[in-house]
């Protein structure tokens, strides 16, 4: 267990060390061009040389390097061209924002998606099972920006309940929450139907099994052989991919942001693309692939603790 | 080599291949899920092939002081908006269905890209083992750690149309913008895409490779390369026609993603996504503007992926 | 439930039919089924692969899916309809009245529950009695079933032991709360055969221990015999003939019935005294079943307007009680004439010695990575898949390699073929060393002269391309057709030598039955104008009634080619069939190898022996040693020290076996045998075998009934906890190397006197330990296995042991039929030093 631990995690690290070797090579490995990026377009040729000596920019790449990954490592990922403050502030807050969001959006997923998953999963073929894997079959195909959009038309236009945008000026208060409902509910709705049916099937193989089978023949009453036999092995699969799916729920998240214009990671990152701000696309793109990275290594570890087969061997 | 593999699949056996394709379909019919899908999938398709020979306005064609017109509305000149107009007066109908052209033409060809790519990938991972193994998944799960947004927004500011490269390519290439923005579009969904081609792939072959089948292969002494392409791929095409699907509404949705983003296809070209970015300018204004391609893409992904889940529900039956 | 009358059936089925629902329509399963169990009996059920036999258990089970439906006919369990049983009755029966064992047993364990818990819950469903309580008595059953250290396998979790161990512990659980009615699906089909001798030992016990009625479902008439009283044969969803063992294996009155017996290997006979007769044709699909007589289309006396005319029912065969046949001609049928007759043999004259196999080795590396390993500097190991192979084949020849699983064999194909390379020593192919050059490196004409059968029909063909495809690109590859018209006409060549009509050459693998692909398998290994086939199990996985046919065309091609063959497989009685010489590996060594007929007679390799008593054979006029193998195959990651066979060998001499490996004795002839037993003891060996042309076994070829009693009695000699009763102390028990079942014979010939005088002379032997025993395996030489049997014998204490005469020596080893006299004067010795602590 410590091992599997122990060995993940330095796979861990051998990808965050080869993913920000790629973002480095990528924006920093032409030094004049990020001179021009950083001074702006309007800045002289001298500004720029004036600016590379002073920022240590003529060291050797290698050394330039290992400094931005030293650096990176303890926080500081430099500062803000469009804002001029340091990228490790502007994070913080972003990120807190993006969790906040996030962890709603898993939290209401993840339970309506077990619901309904191990609902249809043990009625294979019925009519409510068919009932809810089409509606996750619709749900899916709509992606976020085109729900947000019938939803703005729907709740904001039509009913006028709800704000159409999230820019939380005052900070994230009670008073308004309501801002939250849209964003949550287009996630929701993009990736619940995933999930569930996630869940569904392996609810229905478990089902199938033979030691479903044995636990029915054995006389044991319905509800022992679903909550004992079936879900305890069912949910083994979901779970890893949940936690694996953490990755893709984040670029749910940028887009949803950016079109609520909500104050978070996503938006962040996308601001800073299209301005050119350097050093905080780096800054968002390590984090977000730590998050994946991290959230792979939890998938991992709880596969392995869920599982008797791979724990005692 | 070339003439062995003629012998696989002589004349007669193509023309029944063919038939048997056909046949599949038609047991689509038992799937009434499959059914709309294939229906929903072939209406877009038809449109796209067939749309300069409908009856619609010029897509580009700005219409002075027809902004934003609400549905089923004429302009001043008299030409009626089945959809309503842009917010620079542009047929929204013509655009709508002009879009259809190149969210598919771009979408199909990043897909096909990006699984030619995964399918190599994976194929040799899971074939061959060992190193190539290692490699091939390390690679994967490099990309596959960047969230795919993250990753793509990466490439696109990196090697955009605006850097180094897109200005080269741009310039000493002498490419056309567009398909300076297409080609880097298909490269960046190829990163994005191919790794989880290449898992799926992988784990078919890991399944197959132990087939008698193979080893039997091994034992007459065909070489890898025959044994990856004509032993095993065909036989996982199964699976992998149903995840194609699946696939092409994911790619097609990013492309669409890409535009809303404002990092697709350069304008003027109607462009799903960039149509609802336009149109969330405007408020309630532009509310026209954005439903009728929230609704396209929602529809041809919808119908993807209800054909996907008809093709798995009869390939599972046999 | 009252107690249960011995008049009333325990189980009634009536009529019954039963269908599955699919989307073709109604698939009419089982039809017209009628069993009746009485109380303590057992039942078996034999058929084909999808004859319907666990459709018929899942019924009686009242357990028949989402798509399954008892269409007509009722069940009746203890007189009572099942039908009209309600889900809430049906739950108290299931699992607590009528319990199931599954033919999987790793499959059918919840993977992620402690044994415990899955044990427990029974009782604590049905009886409503407390965990503790439920704990207590699960361990008492998995001790009843012969699990070594019950109290471990409880807080196991099922993939922690092994497949065998796993069915004991499915068989405990079904046996928890004393059912009336035991089903057993197949529950030994996924055990290695030594594996499966002891389960079968243990089904044979339960209905006499604990009085209950089975129902015992197989597709091996082997099995059947050894455990059952009655017996239904199941042809395509209708029972076709019904009655006891002994009328329907001796006296049987249905064609299905007798063409089953003639196409089954039975060790007793070979391919000259009792060829296989095939059963021609195939098994019909449930919806494509001919009108009358469903066996009709394959039955060589089928006569139309009689067979073919209404739906059959089962009538009784005159003057025969109690037994049943459906069908019309039974009457009109010569029976005898109906037997294989021996044929004329023709010997085989081999030629050149084609391929040799010298001291070749082939060892896996296999890399630990634990930490620990990694520190201690252990991170590689080696397996030892194959040690120091060595043996010849000659042209036409075939060599069989028999093994259990994990002993190498398919290692050894490997390398012939070229998949991977060999360790150490030589693969000599007509002169060419070929045991250190990969496939890849072979010239076409080498990997042509080498080709493989494989064994998984399902898999030996590529579903993706068609039958001729396939068989052309080997004759392109090889060069032996040098056109694409050439190949064709070659393909339809080799079409017709493996007895399939040409058009199949368009057909895709999915289009064709089981047998047929395994023929198309052959004639693909035999395309390249091999000169050595290696056929690894090429049967194993065909229908009963189609084995017979392939292996038949396979040696008759074979010998026409005058081609070498390496068969591989686990099956003894097919090997007697087809091989001229066998290889018996065990954990990667050859342990016995001889010409046929030396095999199959003694002397036998200890491990040689127990594998042919372990093969069931459906013959009633055949008795056999009874040889149960104690412990688990070991793993060939972790040998045993010494003799491989050391851990479970049931003559095991004692240390020497433990630390030294044998040396092969070469007993002329070939016959060579790696043992330490001299050749003195391997010669005194009697036959595990006994034909009823041996005359001593005359009385019990006629009256088969008494050899089964005596089976039984045989067997109930080898369970600890229901022998060891005092008076058995007279009777020479054996432990594991158990008697013979003409018990009374083989005591006579023992000098009686010597048992009294010698119980004068030494210790005194005790039935039960005075208090607690003492821990024999202290002395070395003495494992758990031979404490046990010293217990038997009445020993328990060092003291008793350090107080042995010569005669109690002798006595010992008599009964133990170990030889090791040396030895013994050593334990005294120990038992003197470890009584006086
Ligand atoms: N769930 C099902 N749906 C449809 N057909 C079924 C189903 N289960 C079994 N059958 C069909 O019913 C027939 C009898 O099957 P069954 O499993 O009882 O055979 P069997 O004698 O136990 O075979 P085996 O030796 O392979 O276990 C077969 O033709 C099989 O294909
Ligand atoms: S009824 Fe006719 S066809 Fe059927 S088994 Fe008897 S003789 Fe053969
Ligand atoms: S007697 Fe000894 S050497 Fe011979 S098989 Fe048994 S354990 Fe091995
Ligand atoms: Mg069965």
């Amino acid at each position: 267990m410590l091992q599997l631990a122990g060995k993940r995690l330095v796979q861990m690290a051998l990808i965050m060390l080869t993913v920000s070797l790629l973002l480095f090579l990528a924006f920093e490995a032409d030094k004049y061009s990020l001179a021009g990026k950083v001074l702006g377009q309007y800045s002289t040729e001298d500004q720029r040389l004036l600016w590379l000596e002073q920022n240590g920019y003529n060291a050797p790449f290698v050394q330039r390097y290992f400094t931005w990954v030293f650096n990176a490592a303890r926080g500081d990922f430099g500062e803000s061209v469009q804002f001029a403050t340091p990228v490790s502030k502007l994070l913080k807050d972003h990120l807190l924002n993006t969790a906040v969001l996030g962890g709603l959006v898993f939290t209401i997923t993840v339970s309506i998606a077990l619901v309904l998953g191990v609902l249809s999963g043990i009625a294979e073929g019925s009519p409510r099972d068919r009932g809810i894997t089409v509606l996750a079959v619709i749900t899916t195909s709509i992606p976020e920006f085109a729900s947000a959009t019938i939803l703005v038309a729907i709740f904001v236009f039509w009913l006028d309940i709800l704000p159409g945008t999230s820019p939380f000026s005052n900070g994230l208060t009670w008073a308004d929450a309501n801002q939250l409902v849209l964003p949550v509910m287009v996630l929701v709705i993009y990736n619940f139907g995933y999930y569930t049916r996630m869940t569904r099937a392996s609810m229905a193989e478990v089902m199938t099994s033979q030691y479903v089978r044995t636990a029915i023949l054995k006389g044991l009453p319905y509800k022992r052989v679903i909550l004992r036999h079936g879900l305890r092995n069912a949910l083994i699969a979901p779970f890893t991919v949940m936690i694996l799916q953490l990755n893709y729920l984040l670029s749910g998240v940028i887009v949803t942001e950016v079109f609520f214009s909500y104050k978070g990671f996503g938006k962040l990152l996308y601001e800073a693309a299209l301005f050119g701000d350097i050093f905080v696309i780096e800054a968002c793109a390590m984090v977000a692939v730590f998050i994946a990275v991290f959230s792979q290594f939890v998938s991992d570890i709880g596969y392995t603790l869920l599982n008797p087969r791979i724990r005692f061997s | 080599m070339t003439d062995t593999t003629a012998e696989q699949s002589n004349t007669p056996d193509t023309a029944k291949g063919l038939a048997r394709f056909l046949a599949a379909f038609g047991l689509l019919r038992e799937s009434w899920v499959g059914m709309i899908g294939l229906f929903l999938v072939s209406f877009w398709v038809l449109v796209a092939i067939f749309v300069d020979l409908l009856p619609l306005q010029d897509p580009l064609a700005q219409t002075r002081g027809a902004i934003n017109l609400a549905m089923l509305t004429e302009d001043k000149t008299g030409v009626m908006h089945w959809m309503g107009t842009d917010d620079r007066g542009r047929d929204l109908l013509a655009r709508l269905l002009h879009g259809s052209r190149v969210v598919l033409f771009w979408s199909t060809l990043a897909t096909i890209v990006a699984y030619s790519v995964g399918m190599i990938m994976g194929v040799t991972a899971g074939y061959r083992g060992g190193w190539w193994d290692e490699i091939i998944s390390f690679i994967g799960n490099v990309l596959l750690s960047f969230p795919q947004i993250v990753l793509l927004l990466v490439i696109l500011t990196a090697f955009g149309p605006n850097s180094n490269v897109g200005i080269w390519m741009n310039t000493a290439l002498g490419l056309d913008k567009t398909i300076v923005s297409g080609a880097l579009i298909i490269v960046a969904i190829t990163f994005s895409t191919a790794p989880q081609v290449a898992r799926i792939v992988r784990g078919i072959v890991l399944d197959l490779k132990t087939r008698d089948y193979i080893a039997a292969a091994e034992v007459r002494g065909e070489g890898p390369l025959w044994i990856m392409l004509v032993e095993l791929l065909p036989n996982a095409r199964g699976p992998l026609i149903v995840d194609a699907c699946l696939r092409l509404g994911y790619v097609i949705i990013t492309i669409a993603l890409l535009g809303f983003l404002s990092l697709g296809l350069p304008p003027p070209d109607p462009d799903w996504g960039k149509m609802i970015s336009d149109g969330r300018q405007w408020g309630y204004n532009g509310l026209n503007m954005m439903l009728w391609p929230a609704l396209a893409i929602s529809s041809l992904v919808l119908g993807l992926n209800l054909l996907a889940d008809g093709l798995r529900e009869i390939s599972l039956r046999d | 439930m009252a107690a249960p009358d011995m008049n009333t059936p325990v189980l009634e089925c009536n009529n019954v039919s039963i269908s599955y629902y699919t989307r073709a329509g109604e698939i009419p399963a089982v039809v017209d089924f009628n069993l009746k169990v009485m109380p303590g009996e057992a039942v078996g059920i034999v058929g084909e692969s999808g004859c319907g036999k666990s459709t018929v258990a899942l019924a009686v089970m009242q357990y028949m899916g989402k798509n399954g439906a008892i269409v007509g006919g009722e069940i009746k369990f203890m007189g009572r309809d099942m039908r009209t049983m309600s889900e809430e009755e049906l739950r108290d029966i299931r699992g607590s009245r009528i319990s199931m064992v599954y033919q999987e047993p790793m499959a059918s364990l919840n993977p992620s529950m402690l044994i415990r818990e899955q044990l427990n819950e029974v009782l604590i469903y049905h009886e409503g009695i407390s965990d503790e309580e439920a704990s207590k008595r699960s361990i008492e059953m998995l001790d009843a079933v012969r699990l070594p250290d019950p109290e471990r396998v409880m807080d196991s979790f099922p993939h922690q032991i092994s497949g065998g161990q796993q069915q004991r512990v499915v068989i405990a659980m079904a046996l928890l709360s004393k059912p009336q009615l035991l089903l057993l699906d197949e529950p030994t089909t996924a055990l290695d055969v030594t594996v499966e001798a002891g389960v079968v030992e243990l089904i044979k016990d339960i209905s006499k221990r604990f009085g209950t009625s089975m129902i015992y479902i197989s597709h091996n008439l082997g099995l059947i015999l050894e455990t059952c009283d009655k017996i239904a044969v199941m042809y395509s969803g209708e029972a076709v003939e019904f009655g006891t063992v002994n009328q329907v294996f001796d006296e049987m009155r249905h064609p299905y019935t007798r063409g089953l017996f003639n196409s089954i290997p039975l060790p007793g006979a070979d391919r000259y005294s009792r060829p296989l007769v095939p059963i021609r044709g195939q098994l019909p699909l449930p919806h494509e079943r001919p009108t009358g007589c469903n066996f009709g289309p394959r039955c060589d006396h089928f006569k139309d307007g009689v067979c073919n005319v209404e739906a059959l029912h089962m009538q009784d065969v005159a003057g025969q009680k109690g037994q049943q046949v459906r069908c019309e001609r039974y009457l009109s049928i010569d029976w005898e004439a109906a037997k294989p007759k021996a044929v004329a043999g023709d010997g085989v004259n081999y030629g050149k010695t084609v391929l040799q196999v010298k001291n070749m080795q082939k060892y896996y590396e296999v890399h630990d990575r634990s930490l620990k390993a990694l520190i201690s500097g252990k991170a590689s190991r080696f397996v030892k898949a194959n040690e120091k192979l060595d043996f010849e084949a000659r042209e036409a020849e075939t060599v069989a390699i028999v093994g259990e699983s994990g002993c190498g064999k398919s290692t050894f194909a490997k390398v012939m073929l070229g998949l991977e390379t060999a360790t150490g020593g030589e693969v000599i192919l007509n002169g060419q060393e070929i045991g250190q050059i990969s496939v890849h490196k072979r010239t076409p004409q080498m990997v042509g002269s080498m080709q493989m059968i494989f064994q998984n029909p399902f898999e030996t063909l590529n579903p993706s391309h068609t039958v001729g495809s396939q068989i052309s690109r080997v004759l392109r590859m090889f060069g032996v057709a040098k056109s694409k018209e050439d190949a064709l006409e070659k393909t339809y060549k080799l079409l017709d030598m493996v007895k399939l009509p040409r058009d199949f050459a368009q057909r895709r693998p999915r289009q064709l039955s089981g047998g047929q692909k395994q023929r198309v398998g052959i004639a693909r290994a035999f395309a390249g104008e091999a000169q050595v086939v290696v056929a690894d199990e090429p049967v194993s996985a065909l229908d009963v009634s189609v084995q017979a046919a392939v292996t038949g065309l396979l040696t008759d091609i074979q010998r026409e080619r005058r081609t070498t063959m390496l068969f591989i497989s686990h099956d003894l009685s097919v090997v007697r069939y087809l091989a001229d010489r066998v290889v018996v590996m065990y954990l990667g060594q050859i342990m016995e190898q001889g010409n046929t007929d030396d095999i199959y007679s003694p002397p036998y390799h200890p491990y040689t022996e127990a594998l042919l008593s372990a093969v069931p054979i459906a013959d009633t006029s055949i008795t056999k040693k009874h040889i149960v193998l104690e412990g688990e195959l070991p793993s060939p990651m972790n040998p045993p020290s010494g003799c491989p066979f050391q851990t479970r060998c049931p003559r095991k001499i004692g240390s020497i076996c433990e630390t030294d490996l044998p040396e092969v004795k070469d007993l002329g002839n070939g016959h060579k045998i790696m043992c330490h037993l001299s050749e003195e003891d391997l010669r005194a060996m009697e036959p595990v075998i006994a034909m009823p042309s041996d005359k001593k076994k005359s009385a019990a070829s006629k009256s088969p009934g008494r050899v089964k009693a005596a089976l039984a009695a045989a067997s109930i000699a080898a369970i600890p906890g229901t022998a060891p009763k005092p008076a058995a102390q007279d009777k020479p028990v054996k432990k594991a190397v158990a008697k013979k079942p003409a018990a009374k014979k083989s005591a006579a010939k023992k000098p009686a006197a010597k048992k009294p005088a010698a119980r004068k002379a030494g210790p005194e032997r005790l039935k039960k330990a005075r208090g607690k025993a003492d821990d024999l395996k202290l002395i070395s030489g003495v494992g758990p296995k031979l404490e046990q049997t010293l217990n038997k014998l009445g020993f328990w204490h060092f003291d008793q042991i350090a107080s042995w005469r010569k005669a109690d020596i002798a006595i010992v080893d008599d009964e133990l039929s170990f030889k090791g006299r040396i030895e013994r004067d050593d334990w005294v010795k120990q038992a003197k030093a470890l009584a006086r602590k």
